[in-house]
């Protein structure tokens, strides 16, 4: 059922107040998108990371959904598990199939955890992956990772990440996923429809949600919504959707704000904006232009 | 009465496949391994024929292949996989959360060396690497006791009172390799032995969270219980073997052959056939054996109990433990006897490594080795590498 | 339906019982919503990282003040600016 306004998804709650997330958390905010518009019956797992440590504490669990956390590299393989024991236990009588959903961090996507989610998404398991990407290991403090953009200073990258981010949705198509797309928590009505959309669909799914982190990326909690916003306006983060191989571009921006918009707001991105580094934001806005043209293309290439 | 339904020619390998698809496992995580592979070839085989109600799900790894066993079994279902060496390795890290989140999961390890040098050929330095990851450790001598075995490794690790993981240890290729007729029990009388029992599970309907974090507050505490679970699992096996149905297949933690000798030969897995036969047809009578089936828990009171008239100990590990005063099995054994302020004569002797195979002329020699320092040389711990050095 | 064993096991089986945890003490300002302004459309709400925004009995947009950290979010995207941050009295 299509989400048309917000009294569609008031009391599914599926985290509880009283975690431990920092002020202005855009994870959480995701996550409790993703769990408002999620169908049940549904099972959580989660790998190690920011969102496990916020909402477990022994005795306590934000969780009000049956949820799991094994270890960081490997949540696709433990959705694996328990969405094929679950077609055999339905199958005996003694158990019933549950939506399987993932809800990973970048750093758990992305690098430790790219083999197991690349196992499971070439097995074909009936699962939705989320991934909520705060663009580094916030948990441990700000290190790099693959999801990190050029440029931002991280506790590892202090001279700023010379790398582009890794095209982590390309991979997941490469892998014959019948629908991978990406969202933002400030879009709450295209976000949670395609949890719906990608949870109806029979086997493996990918969501890629942009979660912006105050703490990690240096700017005031109030601006999260705003920082999600910009991202999308500015071309950094697009807004899209492939379905069985064909893209669509759901937020097409034709007229892109500047990114230094969404880069003055970050301290993470300070040094970028210095006139001796001119080369450096050059090379970032090449970065946001040669994606969104590849991303044009392809959605002109297989319209949908 | 237990109903003996026939005997099959069956290698250690399929002997544990075979117990495995009795069992009426729902759930098979592997990723192909040197010794092991056969196990997991011959479940896909049940599985696709329909003789096997299962899923079996081939991952890309075995760090993957024991994690989907933990979602599996926390699913609710029985679950299975096995490995060898460098794939227990690689397990490691989710050994000690399998045992820690309480899944019983019971898993085949046809023992092999570890790199490097690579070495696909048995000895125990993968299991023994794992031995504090928490599961109960037990080792089979001969395809029937791995048929035996891992049928009642189930009903242990599945009791309310334990929830733990089960190893279940075969010597790579001598074991696992080697055919020889095993007495099976029919389907029936296997399922009524291994009835399904509830236990935690993730469902929508009851929504609880496992593997949540612990501060210094609670972790603590969580460990020492883990750790009385598996000590129970010494007194829960009694129960469990107990029940059976095969007699002659259960479960025990040691057996003693040569009752009277004095001088005590102890090993693990299959070298104690080999020890065995000496004893027997060398007319070895000053020497007993004592063949361990469950290493961890370690069976100390009963293995104190074998060793009440006992003159020394022969204590033969497959495995090192570089830098360490003793090798795993001869520290237990040394510990055991400790506790108990028994100060007996103690030869370690490491054998075996990467597959070189204990002959009967290496274990005459151990023995006369044995019977020379321990006769005549009275208290303390001797090291022996047997078979080092051209074999 | 499932057995819950009298093992000492790292599984809570109390769901959410995080809301019982009080983290006002982590706010330093303080949101508040002006009555007249609101239509308690719900924006704060799903913009809320807690969630710490509720509707009461008659339907009317709450903070749920033990559990709001006071980020401050639901001030800044209020589409009528009906919320507006004030200094917590220390």
């Amino acid at each position: 059922m299509q989400v048309s306004k917000l009294a569609d998804l008031y009391g599914r709650e599926g985290l509880s107040p009283g975690h431990s997330a920092c002020q202005g958390c855009g994870a959480t905010i995701a996550v409790r998108q993703v769990l408002l518009a999620a169908e049940p019956p549904y099972i959580v797992v989660s790998p190690t990371g920011c969102l496990e440590v916020i909402s477990t504490p022994y005795p306590f669990t934000a969780w009000r959904v049956p949820w799991v956390h094994v270890a960081f590299e490997n949540a696709a393989a433990v959705a694996s598990g328990i969405e094929a024991a679950l077609k055999v236990l339905e199958r005996k009588g003694v158990g019933r199939r549950h939506k399987v959903i993932v809800i990973a961090g970048d750093g758990g996507t992305f690098d430790i955890g790219l083999q197991a989610l690349s196992g499971a998404f070439e097995r074909g398991h009936n699962i939705l992956y989320v991934c909520y990407d705060n663009e580094a290991y916030m948990n441990t403090g700000i290190q790099r990772s693959a999801a990190t953009p050029p440029g931002s200073i991280t506790t590892t990258t202090p001279a700023g990440k010379r790398e582009r981010k890794k095209d982590i949705v390309s991979i997941l198509v490469g892998h014959g996923s019948p629908y991978v797309a990406t969202a933002s928590p400030h879009l709450w009505k295209d976000l949670t429809n395609k949890v719906r959309k990608a949870q109806s669909i029979e086997g493996p799914t990918f969501l890629h949600i942009i979660a912006p982190c105050p703490r990690g990326w240096y700017f005031e909690p109030h601006l999260t919504i705003k920082l999600a916003k910009l991202a999308v306006e500015t071309r950094i983060f697009p807004i899209y959707e492939v379905e069985n191989g064909r893209y669509r571009i759901n937020y097409l921006i034709t007229r892109p704000r500047p990114v230094e918009d969404y880069l003055r707001v970050q301290n993470r991105f300070a040094y970028l904006l210095k006139p001796e580094n001119a080369a450096l934001l050059e090379e970032f806005k090449r970065w946001v232009e040669e994606r969104w043209s590849q991303l044009l293309k392809m959605a002109g290439a297989f319209p949908a | 009465m237990y109903s003996l339904s026939s005997y099959r020619l069956m290698t250690g390998n399929e002997a544990a496949a075979f117990a495995v698809k009795q069992a009426d496992v729902d759930f098979i995580s592997a990723y192909p391994i040197t010794p092991q592979t056969i196990i997991v070839e011959r479940l896909s085989e049940y599985v696709s024929s329909g003789e096997l109600d299962a899923e079996f799900v081939p991952v890309e790894s075995e760090h993957s292949a024991l994690s989907a066993c933990i979602g599996a079994s926390l699913a609710g279902a029985r679950v299975f996989t096995s490995t060898s060496s460098q794939g227990l390795a690689l397990m490691h890290e989710i050994l000690y959360i399998a045992s820690g989140m309480r899944c019983p999961i019971v898993m085949a390890v046809a023992n092999r060396a570890l790199s490097a040098p690579l070495n696909i050929h048995g000895d125990h330095s993968d299991i023994m690497g794992s031995r504090d990851a928490g599961w109960v450790l037990v080792f089979c001598e001969n395809p029937q006791e791995v048929y035996d075995y891992t049928i009642q490794a189930f009903r242990l690790a599945e009791h309310p009172d334990i929830l733990l993981p089960v190893a279940v240890n075969l010597d790579g290729f001598t074991v696992s390799h080697s055919s020889e007729p095993v007495s099976i029990l029919e389907d029936g009388v296997v399922r009524s032995y291994l009835p399904r029992r509830e236990r935690p599970r993730l469902d929508f309907e009851e929504p609880a969270s496992f593997g949540v974090f612990a501060l210094p507050t609670h972790y603590f505490e969580f460990k020492v219980e883990q750790e009385k679970a598996l000590r129970r699992a010494g007194e829960v096996l009694e129960e469990v073997s107990a029940a059976y149905p095969n007699r002659a297949g259960r479960l025990v933690k040691l057996s003693k052959f040569n009752e009277d000798g004095r001088i005590a030969i102890i090993c693990l897995g299959g070298t104690a056939g080999t020890v065995r036969h000496v004893l027997k047809h060398y007319d070895m009578k000053d020497f007993s054996l004592i063949s361990l089936k469950l290493f961890s828990p370690f069976p100390a009171e009963g293995l104190l109990d074998a060793l009440n008239e006992a003159e020394g100990v022969v204590v033969m590990d497959r495995a090192t433990s570089p830098g360490a005063p003793l090798p795993p099995l001869a520290s237990n054994v040394a510990a055991s006897l400790y506790e108990a302020g028994a100060r007996l004569p103690l030869m370690s002797v490491v054998y075996g490594l990467g597959g070189r195979e204990p002959t009967l002329k290496m274990i005459v020699e151990m023995l006369e080795k044995a019977r020379e320092r321990m006769i005549r040389g009275g208290p303390g711990v001797s090291r022996m590498y047997l078979g080092y050095g051209g074999g | 339906m499932s057995r819950r064993p009298e093992l000492l096991i790292p599984i809570v089986f109390e769901a959410g019982n995080t809301a019982k945890r009080n983290v006002a003490s982590w706010r330093s300002n303080r949101p508040l919503i002006e009555r007249g302004l609101c239509t308690n459309c719900l924006i704060c709400w799903i913009y809320c990282p807690e969630p710490a925004i509720y509707l009461d009995d008659a339907g009317n947009v709450q903070i749920d003040y033990d559990h709001c950290k006071g980020c401050g979010i639901c001030a800044e995207e209020c589409p009528r600016k009906a919320i507006r941050m004030v200094v917590e009295n220390v």
